[in-house]
């Protein structure tokens, strides 16, 4: 069929435009060249050392990733716990307690960031790594909650239940039954929370204490008028963690669960 | 059992992540409202109050006007372009019997995990001065000095939809992938030509899910203020952008609260506006996946 042909080729093309400009840092973070963008000059890991001696940015990372496990950690207690409660049980108000649940998302970021700044500086709280963690932890929880409820859903009741009848006491069916079967869901959730973390900027400019940079605002920071070459090579390397984790979690996951079988 | 009163054990579960919410985004949005009748008195003083005059400001300069305007335009072109550019991927993900049709479901995924500003600068490299694009023109000899492209409306546009079209193919694929496949097949035999099959039956059952990226890209565009400072030039500014001026460079914090409190006002009211009519459940099928 020909209009079908025309949709395959127009979504290519949408594909297309969604990752040509990523494949593009990819490329010049190997470019030799002095500048960050074409022509290619050449082959070279140059941009990489550099990287590697430019302590701003590493102190960033260095930020970044503590800021990320540490909102991942947060995030997915918190998320687990709730979306434990929306799943397990049924009580009155649940719609709108999923509504709450999730209305952070609602809220522009950009308000969310001046509310709790302005909440903080009430409380005579300056800026601190402290407001980051607890801010990251707010913007990831709804995220958090979404993907572990849709994962919890296909974990069956019975073998708890069983458990329980065979004596279990509930904390002892929670932490060798229902725990380990939450795995995947507690992983995909930590993941989605570093990831959120990781990334984000919008509200990190506001509540960043000054001389503290993660590695979104270290780039904001270093992008004037032009991209350096060692931005490129910084975007190599947070794709790597950020997409290269995931996929390689999701490709374990998988054989792991084969294995078993 | 204990079960026979009321169950405790959900809110016990809940309380956590409840509290969480209620202390650092409810009463925060309740300070803003409030900060928002305090005075600034000097760079970063202010003294609690109860005055109207910010929102007296924003009411009368022409300036936050403007902002106001710029920011529901962009919006508007942003969120119907990424509808427009979105729906036939959604389409044809949701229709084709290709067996990999995860690796194109991944491949939607993914843009969610890579950094937010180094997909944002990416565009540099591709309308840049030295950009793939005039490198390509200059390479072919169609120009001779490199074309400015950059910093303009045109890409805060393409960078907004860049970063916000997955939200859109996402939400769209999932009302598409629920409805029954045998409708259009039936309405076929039924006479209907391919196209009409199409528009009475599959897309009249797809606008939920049109509906639900339509309101997030539309959100999350009007409360955006970092790409309109990497993509744009000096004009190109949202109404996030005077929140950002007046609490990261002013430090007028009582006018940056009662900026916030009308963006809140503003994008709050579009969501309210779709939850009454479309209910808040098919936002969070697309974040379920």
């Amino acid at each position: 069929m020909r209009v079908w042909s025309l949709l395959k080729i127009y979504t290519l093309l949408v594909y297309g435009f969604m990752f040509a400009p990523i494949a593009v840092v990819l490329l010049l973070a190997f470019n030799s060249s002095q500048f960050g963008g074409f022509p290619i000059e050449g082959f070279s890991l140059r941009w990489f050392h550099e990287l590697a001696e430019n302590d701003a940015i590493i102190r960033a990372l260095r930020t970044s990733l503590l800021l990320g496990a540490l909102t991942a950690l947060i995030a997915t207690t918190l998320g687990i716990l709730a979306a434990m409660a929306l799943v397990r049980y049924n009580f009155r108000g649940k719609n709108w307690i999923t509504t709450f649940l999730i209305s952070p998302v609602l809220v522009p970021e950009t308000v969310l960031a001046v509310g709790l700044l302005i909440f903080l500086r009430w409380l005579h709280m300056p800026r601190s790594f402290l407001l980051l963690l607890i801010g990251h932890s707010i913007i990831a929880l709804p995220f958090v909650v979404l993907v572990v409820q849709a994962r919890l859903i296909g974990i069956r009741k019975d073998y708890e239940e069983a458990a329980r009848s065979l004596g279990a006491s509930p904390l002892q069916t929670f932490f060798e039954i229902t725990l380990p079967l939450l795995m995947p869901a507690v992983f995909a959730g930590a993941l989605f929370a570093f990831t959120i973390s990781f990334d984000n900027i919008t509200a990190t400019i506001f509540w960043r204490p000054s001389g503290m940079e993660t590695v979104p605002t270290q780039i904001f920071g270093m992008l004037r008028n032009s991209v350096s070459p060692e931005i490129n090579a910084l975007g190599f390397v947070m794709i790597c963690i950020t997409v290269g984790l995931p996929l390689l979690a999701g490709a374990m996951a998988r054989y792991f669960s084969r294995k078993k079988v | 059992m204990a079960d026979q009163q009321i169950d405790r054990r959900p809110w016990i579960l809940l309380s956590p992540a409840l509290l969480f919410i209620t202390a650092l985004v409810v009463i925060p949005m309740a300070f803003i409202l409030v900060y928002s009748f305090y005075e600034n008195v000097d760079l970063a003083v202010d003294v609690p109050a109860f005055q109207f005059g910010n929102w007296q400001e924003l009411l009368t300069d022409g300036y936050y006007h403007t902002a106001i305007w710029k920011t529901l335009r962009l919006s508007v072109i942003v969120t119907v372009l990424a509808a427009l550019m979105g729906y036939i991927p959604a389409y044809v993900i949701a229709m084709t019997t290709y067996r990999h049709k995860w690796l194109l479901l991944l491949l939607l995924i993914i843009p969610f995990w890579i950094s937010f500003i180094i997909r944002t600068l990416s565009w540099i490299h591709i309308f840049g001065n030295q950009g793939a694009l005039n490198g390509l023109l200059g390479w072919l000899g169609l120009i001779e000095a490199p074309l400015q492209l950059m910093y303009t409306e045109f890409t805060v546009i393409v960078g907004f939809i860049h970063v916000f079209l997955p939200y859109m193919i996402l939400n769209v694929y999932v009302s598409l992938e629920g409805i029954d496949r045998n409708l259009e097949p039936a309405a076929r035999t039924l006479g209907a030509t391919p196209w009409q099959a199409f528009r009475e039956v599959t897309l009249p059952l797809s606008l939920p899910g049109l509906a639900a990226g339509c309101l997030l890209v539309f959100v999350l565009t009007g409360g955006s203020y970092v790409t309109p400072l990497i993509l744009g030039g000096p004009g190109d500014f949202l109404f996030g952008n005077l929140v950002y001026d007046a609490i990261v460079t002013e430090l007028n914090w009582p006018m940056g609260a009662t900026l916030s409190f009308a963006l809140l006002l503003l994008l709050g009211s579009v969501v309210i506006l779709y939850s009454r009519f479309m209910g808040m459940n098919q936002l969070s099928k697309a974040f379920g996946r």
